[in-house]
Protein backbone atom coordinates (compact mmCIF):
# COMPACT_ATOMS: atom_id res chain seq x y z
CA UNK A 1 0.00 0.00 0.00
CA UNK A 2 2.66 2.29 0.86
CA UNK A 3 5.24 1.55 -1.35
CA UNK A 4 2.74 1.56 -4.31
CA UNK A 5 1.85 5.49 -2.91
CA UNK A 6 5.39 6.43 -3.02
CA UNK A 7 5.52 5.12 -6.26
CA UNK A 8 3.07 7.38 -7.33
CA UNK A 9 4.59 10.20 -5.65
CA UNK A 10 7.48 10.29 -7.20
CA UNK A 11 6.54 9.22 -10.65
CA UNK A 12 3.67 11.82 -11.27
CA UNK A 13 4.09 10.99 -14.97
CA UNK A 14 3.82 7.05 -14.55
CA UNK A 15 0.20 6.52 -14.74
CA UNK A 16 0.07 8.57 -17.92
CA UNK A 17 2.89 5.21 -19.09
CA UNK A 18 1.06 3.07 -18.10
CA UNK A 19 -2.43 4.48 -19.62
CA UNK A 20 -0.16 4.72 -22.70
CA UNK A 21 0.72 1.32 -22.48
CA UNK A 22 -2.46 -0.49 -21.82
CA UNK A 23 -3.80 1.87 -24.66
CA UNK A 24 -1.78 0.65 -27.21
CA UNK A 25 -1.80 -3.09 -26.48
CA UNK A 26 -5.41 -3.44 -26.42
CA UNK A 27 -5.17 -1.53 -29.77
CA UNK A 28 -3.15 -4.10 -31.14
CA UNK A 29 -4.63 -6.82 -29.65
CA UNK A 30 -8.19 -5.49 -31.00
CA UNK A 31 -6.82 -5.42 -34.19
CA UNK A 32 -5.22 -8.81 -34.37
CA UNK A 33 -8.53 -9.98 -33.04
CA UNK A 34 -11.26 -8.60 -35.50
CA UNK A 35 -8.33 -9.52 -38.43
CA UNK A 36 -8.19 -12.81 -37.62
CA UNK A 37 -11.94 -12.83 -37.21
CA UNK A 38 -12.42 -11.10 -40.46
CA UNK A 39 -10.14 -13.06 -42.02
CA UNK A 40 -11.48 -16.64 -41.08
CA UNK A 41 -15.18 -15.85 -41.08
CA UNK A 42 -15.36 -17.07 -44.73
CA UNK A 43 -14.13 -20.10 -44.10
CA UNK A 44 -15.64 -21.06 -40.69
CA UNK A 45 -19.21 -20.44 -42.50
CA UNK A 46 -18.20 -22.28 -45.59
CA UNK A 47 -16.76 -25.15 -43.39
CA UNK A 48 -20.07 -25.09 -41.26
CA UNK A 49 -21.99 -25.49 -44.43
CA UNK A 50 -20.18 -28.08 -45.50
CA UNK A 51 -20.42 -30.00 -42.06
CA UNK A 52 -23.90 -30.02 -41.93
CA UNK A 53 -24.76 -30.65 -45.57
CA UNK A 54 -22.92 -33.84 -44.66
CA UNK A 55 -24.49 -34.21 -41.66
CA UNK A 56 -27.37 -34.37 -43.73
CA UNK A 57 -26.67 -36.27 -46.00
CA UNK A 58 -25.41 -39.20 -43.02
CA UNK A 59 -28.87 -39.47 -41.21
CA UNK A 60 -30.70 -40.11 -44.34
CA UNK A 61 -29.06 -42.02 -46.11
CA UNK A 62 -29.44 -42.37 -49.36
CA UNK A 63 -30.41 -39.29 -49.87
CA UNK A 64 -28.97 -36.96 -52.94
CA UNK A 65 -30.88 -33.79 -52.68
CA UNK A 66 -31.71 -31.35 -49.53
CA UNK A 67 -34.36 -28.88 -49.41
CA UNK A 68 -34.61 -26.74 -46.13
CA UNK A 69 -37.71 -26.05 -44.25
CA UNK A 70 -39.24 -23.28 -41.80
CA UNK A 71 -41.58 -25.09 -39.22
CA UNK A 72 -44.54 -22.28 -39.19
CA UNK A 73 -46.45 -21.93 -35.40
CA UNK A 74 -49.54 -23.93 -36.92
CA UNK A 75 -47.19 -27.04 -37.88
CA UNK A 76 -46.96 -26.38 -41.50
CA UNK A 77 -43.98 -26.54 -43.52
CA UNK A 78 -43.12 -23.38 -45.35
CA UNK A 79 -39.92 -23.12 -47.67
CA UNK A 80 -37.29 -21.04 -46.58
CA UNK A 81 -36.68 -17.55 -48.66
CA UNK A 82 -33.36 -16.39 -49.35
CA UNK A 83 -32.11 -15.45 -45.80
CA UNK A 84 -35.30 -16.11 -43.72
CA UNK A 85 -34.11 -17.38 -40.10
CA UNK A 86 -37.49 -19.74 -39.21
CA UNK A 87 -37.22 -20.67 -35.26
CA UNK A 88 -37.31 -24.00 -36.11
CA UNK A 89 -34.98 -26.07 -39.46
CA UNK A 90 -35.47 -28.78 -40.66
CA UNK A 91 -34.50 -30.25 -44.13
CA UNK A 92 -35.88 -32.71 -46.11
CA UNK A 93 -33.93 -35.61 -47.85
CA UNK A 94 -35.05 -36.99 -51.56
CA UNK A 95 -33.30 -39.66 -53.17
CA UNK A 96 -32.40 -40.18 -56.96
CA UNK A 97 -35.92 -41.18 -57.56
CA UNK A 98 -37.11 -37.66 -55.97
CA UNK A 99 -38.70 -39.66 -53.65
CA UNK A 100 -38.68 -38.38 -49.58
CA UNK A 101 -36.22 -40.34 -47.52
CA UNK A 102 -36.58 -38.49 -44.82
CA UNK A 103 -36.56 -35.24 -42.80
CA UNK A 104 -32.92 -34.29 -40.63
CA UNK A 105 -34.12 -32.07 -37.54
CA UNK A 106 -31.31 -29.92 -35.57
CA UNK A 107 -32.07 -30.27 -31.78
CA UNK A 108 -30.15 -29.22 -29.24
CA UNK A 109 -29.85 -29.16 -24.97
CA UNK A 110 -27.19 -28.92 -22.42
CA UNK A 111 -24.78 -32.10 -22.08
CA UNK A 112 -22.39 -32.11 -19.40
CA UNK A 113 -19.89 -29.16 -20.95
CA UNK A 114 -21.72 -27.23 -22.73
CA UNK A 115 -24.95 -27.27 -24.90
CA UNK A 116 -24.76 -30.09 -27.33
CA UNK A 117 -26.31 -29.48 -31.20
CA UNK A 118 -27.58 -32.38 -32.88
CA UNK A 119 -29.33 -33.97 -36.12
CA UNK A 120 -31.34 -36.63 -36.31
CA UNK A 121 -32.69 -38.43 -39.65
CA UNK A 122 -36.19 -39.17 -39.42
CA UNK A 123 -38.65 -41.77 -41.54
CA UNK A 124 -41.83 -40.87 -41.66
CA UNK A 125 -42.85 -43.87 -43.26
CA UNK A 126 -41.22 -46.30 -41.00
CA UNK A 127 -41.61 -43.92 -38.12
CA UNK A 128 -38.09 -44.51 -36.73
CA UNK A 129 -34.91 -42.25 -36.10
CA UNK A 130 -32.80 -43.62 -38.85
CA UNK A 131 -29.85 -41.35 -38.02
CA UNK A 132 -27.61 -39.27 -35.97
CA UNK A 133 -24.76 -36.83 -35.83
CA UNK A 134 -23.38 -34.55 -33.41
CA UNK A 135 -22.63 -31.03 -35.08
CA UNK A 136 -21.03 -29.34 -31.80
CA UNK A 137 -20.09 -30.45 -28.91
CA UNK A 138 -17.75 -29.72 -25.68
CA UNK A 139 -18.31 -33.01 -24.32
CA UNK A 140 -14.86 -34.10 -22.46
CA UNK A 141 -12.55 -35.71 -25.27
CA UNK A 142 -12.29 -39.47 -24.53
CA UNK A 143 -15.32 -39.60 -22.58
CA UNK A 144 -18.45 -37.74 -23.61
CA UNK A 145 -16.66 -37.98 -27.69
CA UNK A 146 -18.00 -41.02 -27.58
CA UNK A 147 -21.84 -40.31 -28.63
CA UNK A 148 -19.68 -39.40 -32.28
CA UNK A 149 -17.14 -42.15 -32.13
CA UNK A 150 -18.30 -45.39 -30.73
CA UNK A 151 -20.64 -47.65 -33.36
CA UNK A 152 -22.30 -49.53 -30.47
CA UNK A 153 -23.73 -46.52 -29.28
CA UNK A 154 -24.54 -44.95 -33.31
CA UNK A 155 -26.10 -48.24 -33.58
CA UNK A 156 -28.85 -46.97 -31.86
CA UNK A 157 -29.87 -45.26 -34.40
CA UNK A 158 -30.31 -47.30 -37.20
CA UNK A 159 -33.87 -47.56 -36.18
CA UNK A 160 -35.08 -46.04 -33.12
CA UNK A 161 -38.65 -45.94 -32.43
CA UNK A 162 -40.80 -43.11 -32.46
CA UNK A 163 -44.25 -44.33 -33.72
CA UNK A 164 -47.24 -41.60 -33.18
CA UNK A 165 -49.70 -43.27 -31.08
CA UNK A 166 -53.77 -42.98 -32.23
CA UNK A 167 -53.74 -39.44 -30.50
CA UNK A 168 -51.02 -37.88 -32.48
CA UNK A 169 -48.75 -37.50 -29.66
CA UNK A 170 -45.67 -40.39 -29.30
CA UNK A 171 -46.43 -43.63 -27.94
CA UNK A 172 -42.95 -43.43 -26.00
CA UNK A 173 -40.57 -41.51 -25.30
CA UNK A 174 -37.24 -41.68 -26.41
CA UNK A 175 -34.96 -42.57 -23.32
CA UNK A 176 -31.26 -43.30 -22.38
CA UNK A 177 -30.85 -46.42 -20.70
CA UNK A 178 -27.62 -48.01 -18.58
CA UNK A 179 -25.31 -49.49 -20.81
CA UNK A 180 -26.29 -53.05 -22.08
CA UNK A 181 -30.05 -52.76 -20.53
CA UNK A 182 -31.88 -51.58 -23.55
CA UNK A 183 -34.91 -53.73 -24.12
CA UNK A 184 -37.32 -51.64 -25.94
CA UNK A 185 -36.80 -50.18 -29.63
CA UNK A 186 -37.64 -46.85 -28.14
CA UNK A 187 -34.81 -47.09 -25.62
CA UNK A 188 -31.01 -45.43 -26.44
CA UNK A 189 -28.09 -47.71 -25.14
CA UNK A 190 -26.18 -45.76 -22.84
CA UNK A 191 -22.33 -45.42 -22.45
CA UNK A 192 -20.58 -46.50 -19.11
CA UNK A 193 -18.23 -43.75 -18.50
CA UNK A 194 -20.11 -40.98 -20.39
CA UNK A 195 -23.63 -41.51 -18.18
CA UNK A 196 -24.52 -37.47 -18.28
CA UNK A 197 -23.63 -36.68 -22.25
CA UNK A 198 -25.33 -40.22 -23.26
CA UNK A 199 -28.13 -39.27 -20.92
CA UNK A 200 -28.38 -35.64 -22.66
CA UNK A 201 -28.65 -37.36 -25.65
CA UNK A 202 -31.79 -39.14 -24.60
CA UNK A 203 -33.57 -36.29 -23.32
CA UNK A 204 -32.43 -34.00 -26.24
CA UNK A 205 -33.89 -36.40 -28.33
CA UNK A 206 -37.16 -36.97 -26.15
CA UNK A 207 -37.79 -33.46 -26.43
CA UNK A 208 -37.30 -32.83 -29.77
CA UNK A 209 -39.26 -35.66 -31.16
CA UNK A 210 -42.09 -35.08 -29.03
CA UNK A 211 -42.81 -31.86 -30.44
CA UNK A 212 -41.43 -31.80 -34.43
CA UNK A 213 -41.95 -35.74 -35.17
CA UNK A 214 -46.39 -35.13 -34.70
CA UNK A 215 -46.28 -32.39 -37.10
CA UNK A 216 -44.07 -33.78 -39.77
CA UNK A 217 -45.84 -36.84 -39.75
CA UNK A 218 -49.02 -34.75 -40.01
CA UNK A 219 -47.38 -33.31 -43.56
CA UNK A 220 -46.18 -36.13 -44.71
CA UNK A 221 -49.84 -37.57 -44.32
CA UNK A 222 -51.07 -34.73 -46.23
CA UNK A 223 -48.22 -34.52 -48.88
CA UNK A 224 -49.03 -38.41 -49.44
CA UNK A 225 -52.95 -38.27 -49.51
CA UNK A 226 -52.21 -35.15 -52.84
CA UNK A 227 -51.65 -37.71 -56.06
CA UNK A 228 -48.07 -36.74 -56.83
CA UNK A 229 -47.30 -37.43 -60.45
CA UNK A 230 -43.19 -38.44 -59.51
CA UNK A 231 -43.95 -40.50 -56.42
CA UNK A 232 -46.99 -42.72 -58.79
CA UNK A 233 -44.55 -43.46 -61.61
CA UNK A 234 -42.16 -44.80 -58.82
CA UNK A 235 -44.51 -47.11 -57.67
CA UNK A 236 -45.37 -48.30 -61.23
CA UNK B 1 11.88 -20.89 -11.86
CA UNK B 2 14.32 -18.05 -12.93
CA UNK B 3 17.43 -19.28 -12.02
CA UNK B 4 17.99 -19.75 -15.99
CA UNK B 5 17.31 -16.31 -16.37
CA UNK B 6 20.60 -14.79 -14.98
CA UNK B 7 21.81 -14.86 -18.94
CA UNK B 8 20.04 -11.26 -19.74
CA UNK B 9 23.06 -9.31 -19.25
CA UNK B 10 24.74 -11.61 -22.00
CA UNK B 11 24.22 -10.67 -25.96
CA UNK B 12 25.31 -14.30 -27.32
CA UNK B 13 22.00 -16.03 -28.78
CA UNK B 14 23.03 -19.51 -28.31
CA UNK B 15 21.14 -22.78 -29.29
CA UNK B 16 21.16 -23.82 -25.64
CA UNK B 17 18.37 -20.96 -24.92
CA UNK B 18 16.24 -23.82 -27.47
CA UNK B 19 17.45 -27.19 -26.07
CA UNK B 20 17.05 -26.02 -22.31
CA UNK B 21 13.33 -26.33 -22.67
CA UNK B 22 13.61 -29.71 -24.23
CA UNK B 23 15.52 -31.66 -21.47
CA UNK B 24 16.67 -29.74 -18.63
CA UNK B 25 14.39 -27.11 -18.23
CA UNK B 26 11.71 -29.19 -19.77
CA UNK B 27 8.17 -27.54 -18.67
CA UNK B 28 6.10 -30.39 -17.47
CA UNK B 29 8.66 -32.81 -16.55
CA UNK B 30 10.87 -30.31 -14.42
CA UNK B 31 9.79 -26.99 -14.21
CA UNK B 32 5.90 -28.96 -13.27
CA UNK B 33 4.16 -25.97 -15.29
CA UNK B 34 0.46 -25.67 -17.11
CA UNK B 35 -0.67 -28.80 -15.04
CA UNK B 36 -3.72 -28.14 -16.25
CA UNK B 37 -4.04 -28.86 -19.88
CA UNK B 38 -1.84 -31.32 -19.48
CA UNK B 39 -3.63 -33.35 -16.52
CA UNK B 40 -7.04 -32.50 -18.55
CA UNK B 41 -5.90 -32.86 -22.39
CA UNK B 42 -3.44 -36.18 -22.37
CA UNK B 43 -6.28 -38.58 -22.39
CA UNK B 44 -5.37 -39.33 -26.02
CA UNK B 45 -2.24 -39.01 -28.01
CA UNK B 46 -4.08 -37.32 -31.13
CA UNK B 47 -5.72 -34.37 -28.18
CA UNK B 48 -1.96 -34.30 -26.28
CA UNK B 49 -0.26 -32.92 -29.67
CA UNK B 50 -2.88 -31.03 -31.12
CA UNK B 51 -3.10 -29.08 -27.42
CA UNK B 52 0.66 -28.88 -26.97
CA UNK B 53 1.14 -27.71 -31.03
CA UNK B 54 -1.70 -24.99 -30.33
CA UNK B 55 -0.04 -24.01 -27.08
CA UNK B 56 3.49 -23.60 -28.16
CA UNK B 57 2.10 -21.46 -31.00
CA UNK B 58 0.78 -19.13 -28.04
CA UNK B 59 3.65 -19.13 -26.70
CA UNK B 60 5.74 -18.47 -29.97
CA UNK B 61 3.48 -15.01 -30.49
CA UNK B 62 3.20 -14.06 -26.74
CA UNK B 63 6.49 -14.34 -26.35
CA UNK B 64 7.41 -12.42 -29.59
CA UNK B 65 5.17 -8.96 -28.62
CA UNK B 66 5.94 -9.31 -24.98
CA UNK B 67 10.16 -9.41 -25.77
CA UNK B 68 9.20 -6.24 -28.51
CA UNK B 69 7.60 -4.45 -26.12
CA UNK B 70 9.67 -5.38 -23.11
CA UNK B 71 11.11 -1.40 -22.86
CA UNK B 72 7.33 0.54 -23.28
CA UNK B 73 5.47 -1.58 -20.76
CA UNK B 74 5.90 -0.04 -17.45
CA UNK B 75 6.77 -2.35 -14.33
CA UNK B 76 3.22 -1.62 -12.49
CA UNK B 77 0.88 -3.04 -15.43
CA UNK B 78 3.11 -5.67 -16.95
CA UNK B 79 1.32 -8.78 -15.90
CA UNK B 80 -1.97 -6.98 -17.22
CA UNK B 81 -0.80 -6.49 -20.17
CA UNK B 82 1.04 -10.33 -20.40
CA UNK B 83 -2.87 -11.39 -20.11
CA UNK B 84 -3.66 -9.20 -22.67
CA UNK B 85 -1.46 -10.27 -25.34
CA UNK B 86 -2.31 -13.69 -24.28
CA UNK B 87 -5.30 -13.99 -24.57
CA UNK B 88 -5.24 -11.91 -27.74
CA UNK B 89 -3.42 -15.00 -29.58
CA UNK B 90 -5.81 -17.28 -27.46
CA UNK B 91 -8.68 -15.85 -29.29
CA UNK B 92 -6.85 -15.98 -33.08
CA UNK B 93 -5.92 -19.62 -32.19
CA UNK B 94 -9.32 -20.11 -31.51
CA UNK B 95 -10.26 -18.79 -34.89
CA UNK B 96 -7.95 -20.41 -36.73
CA UNK B 97 -8.29 -24.27 -35.51
CA UNK B 98 -11.94 -23.29 -36.87
CA UNK B 99 -10.94 -22.37 -39.93
CA UNK B 100 -8.37 -25.10 -40.71
CA UNK B 101 -10.42 -28.06 -39.32
CA UNK B 102 -14.64 -28.24 -37.90
CA UNK B 103 -13.16 -31.98 -36.73
CA UNK B 104 -9.89 -30.86 -35.23
CA UNK B 105 -12.16 -27.94 -33.45
CA UNK B 106 -14.74 -30.21 -32.53
CA UNK B 107 -12.21 -32.21 -30.75
CA UNK B 108 -10.29 -29.86 -28.97
CA UNK B 109 -13.07 -26.87 -28.54
CA UNK B 110 -13.17 -26.55 -25.05
CA UNK B 111 -9.37 -26.72 -24.27
CA UNK B 112 -8.82 -24.17 -26.59
CA UNK B 113 -9.52 -21.21 -24.20
CA UNK B 114 -7.90 -22.56 -21.19
CA UNK B 115 -4.58 -21.93 -22.74
CA UNK B 116 -5.22 -18.38 -21.62
CA UNK B 117 -4.92 -19.69 -17.66
CA UNK B 118 -1.92 -21.77 -18.50
CA UNK B 119 1.05 -20.53 -16.16
CA UNK B 120 3.44 -22.04 -18.48
CA UNK B 121 3.05 -18.71 -20.99
CA UNK B 122 2.74 -16.21 -18.76
CA UNK B 123 5.78 -17.47 -16.86
CA UNK B 124 7.47 -17.29 -19.92
CA UNK B 125 6.79 -13.80 -20.86
CA UNK B 126 7.29 -12.35 -16.91
CA UNK B 127 10.83 -14.62 -16.70
CA UNK B 128 12.26 -14.75 -20.23
CA UNK B 129 10.72 -12.41 -23.03
CA UNK B 130 10.55 -9.06 -20.72
CA UNK B 131 14.10 -9.20 -20.01
CA UNK B 132 15.78 -10.88 -22.87
CA UNK B 133 15.93 -9.63 -27.14
CA UNK B 134 13.45 -10.68 -29.40
CA UNK B 135 15.57 -13.47 -30.87
CA UNK B 136 16.63 -15.08 -27.57
CA UNK B 137 12.73 -14.94 -26.72
CA UNK B 138 11.75 -16.78 -29.98
CA UNK B 139 14.47 -19.54 -29.35
CA UNK B 140 13.04 -20.15 -25.72
CA UNK B 141 9.42 -19.93 -26.64
CA UNK B 142 10.29 -22.52 -29.60
CA UNK B 143 12.37 -24.86 -26.96
CA UNK B 144 9.66 -24.37 -24.38
CA UNK B 145 6.91 -25.18 -26.73
CA UNK B 146 8.48 -28.21 -28.32
CA UNK B 147 9.27 -29.32 -24.61
CA UNK B 148 5.82 -28.92 -23.79
CA UNK B 149 4.19 -30.93 -26.22
CA UNK B 150 6.94 -33.80 -26.23
CA UNK B 151 5.74 -34.08 -22.53
CA UNK B 152 1.93 -34.27 -23.64
CA UNK B 153 2.33 -36.43 -25.87
CA UNK B 154 4.35 -38.81 -23.44
CA UNK B 155 1.41 -38.82 -21.29
CA UNK B 156 -1.07 -39.09 -23.79
CA UNK B 157 0.06 -41.87 -25.56
CA UNK B 158 0.40 -43.93 -22.25
CA UNK B 159 -2.85 -42.72 -21.27
CA UNK B 160 -4.47 -43.82 -24.37
CA UNK B 161 -2.45 -47.03 -24.54
CA UNK B 162 -3.53 -48.75 -21.46
CA UNK B 163 -6.84 -46.80 -21.29
CA UNK B 164 -8.36 -47.31 -24.99
CA UNK B 165 -5.73 -50.22 -25.76
CA UNK B 166 -4.94 -47.57 -29.08
CA UNK B 167 -2.54 -45.01 -30.16
CA UNK B 168 -3.71 -42.50 -32.48
CA UNK B 169 -7.44 -44.56 -32.70
CA UNK B 170 -5.45 -47.48 -33.83
CA UNK B 171 -5.84 -50.81 -31.72
CA UNK B 172 -2.47 -52.13 -30.92
CA UNK B 173 -3.97 -54.87 -28.57
CA UNK B 174 -5.12 -58.36 -29.23
CA UNK B 175 -8.96 -58.95 -28.75
CA UNK B 176 -9.77 -59.13 -25.03
CA UNK B 177 -7.26 -56.85 -23.29
CA UNK B 178 -9.21 -55.21 -20.92
CA UNK B 179 -8.99 -51.45 -20.89
CA UNK B 180 -7.82 -49.46 -17.93
CA UNK B 181 -11.01 -47.28 -17.72
CA UNK B 182 -9.63 -45.28 -14.69
CA UNK B 183 -6.83 -43.86 -17.15
CA UNK B 184 -8.70 -41.73 -19.15
CA UNK B 185 -10.58 -40.37 -16.86
CA UNK B 186 -8.24 -37.51 -14.51
CA UNK B 187 -6.92 -39.88 -11.87
CA UNK B 188 -5.48 -41.36 -14.47
CA UNK B 189 -3.38 -37.99 -15.47
CA UNK B 190 -2.48 -38.12 -11.98
CA UNK B 191 -1.23 -41.40 -12.35
CA UNK B 192 0.45 -40.89 -15.51
CA UNK B 193 2.47 -37.67 -14.72
CA UNK B 194 3.50 -39.21 -11.39
CA UNK B 195 5.33 -42.26 -13.16
CA UNK B 196 6.82 -40.16 -15.86
CA UNK B 197 8.09 -37.65 -12.87
CA UNK B 198 9.37 -40.73 -11.10
CA UNK B 199 11.27 -41.76 -14.26
CA UNK B 200 12.50 -38.90 -15.25
CA UNK B 201 13.81 -37.76 -11.87
CA UNK B 202 15.43 -41.04 -11.21
CA UNK B 203 17.65 -40.75 -14.34
CA UNK B 204 18.15 -36.77 -13.35
CA UNK B 205 19.80 -38.05 -9.91
CA UNK B 206 22.05 -40.84 -11.56
CA UNK B 207 23.59 -38.12 -13.49
CA UNK B 208 24.63 -36.00 -11.04
CA UNK B 209 25.93 -39.05 -9.38
CA UNK B 210 28.20 -40.38 -12.04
Amino acid sequence: MSKAATIAMQKPSSSMKMLRAMLVIGIISALLIVLAFELTLPRVQRLKAEALEKAIFTVLPGTVRTQAFGINADGALIEIENDDTPELTCYAGYDKNEKLVGYAVEAAGQGYADIIRILYGYDPNAQVLIGFQVLESKETPGLGDKIEKEQRFLDNFIALDVSLGDDGKIRNKVITVKQGEKQHPWEIDGITGATITSRAIGNIIGTSTTEVVPMLFENYKKADSTPNQKTLENNE
Amino acid sequence: MSKENSGSGQKAVTTDEFIKGLWRDNPVFVQVLGMCPVLAVSNTAENALAMGLATAFVLLMSNILVSLLRNFVPKQVRIASYILIIATFVTVTDYAIQAISVELYKSLGAFISLIVVNCLILSRAEAFASKNTLWKSILDALGMGVGFTFALFCLGAVREILGNGSIFNLPIFPEGFQNWIVMILPAGGFFTLAAWLLIINVIQTRKVKT
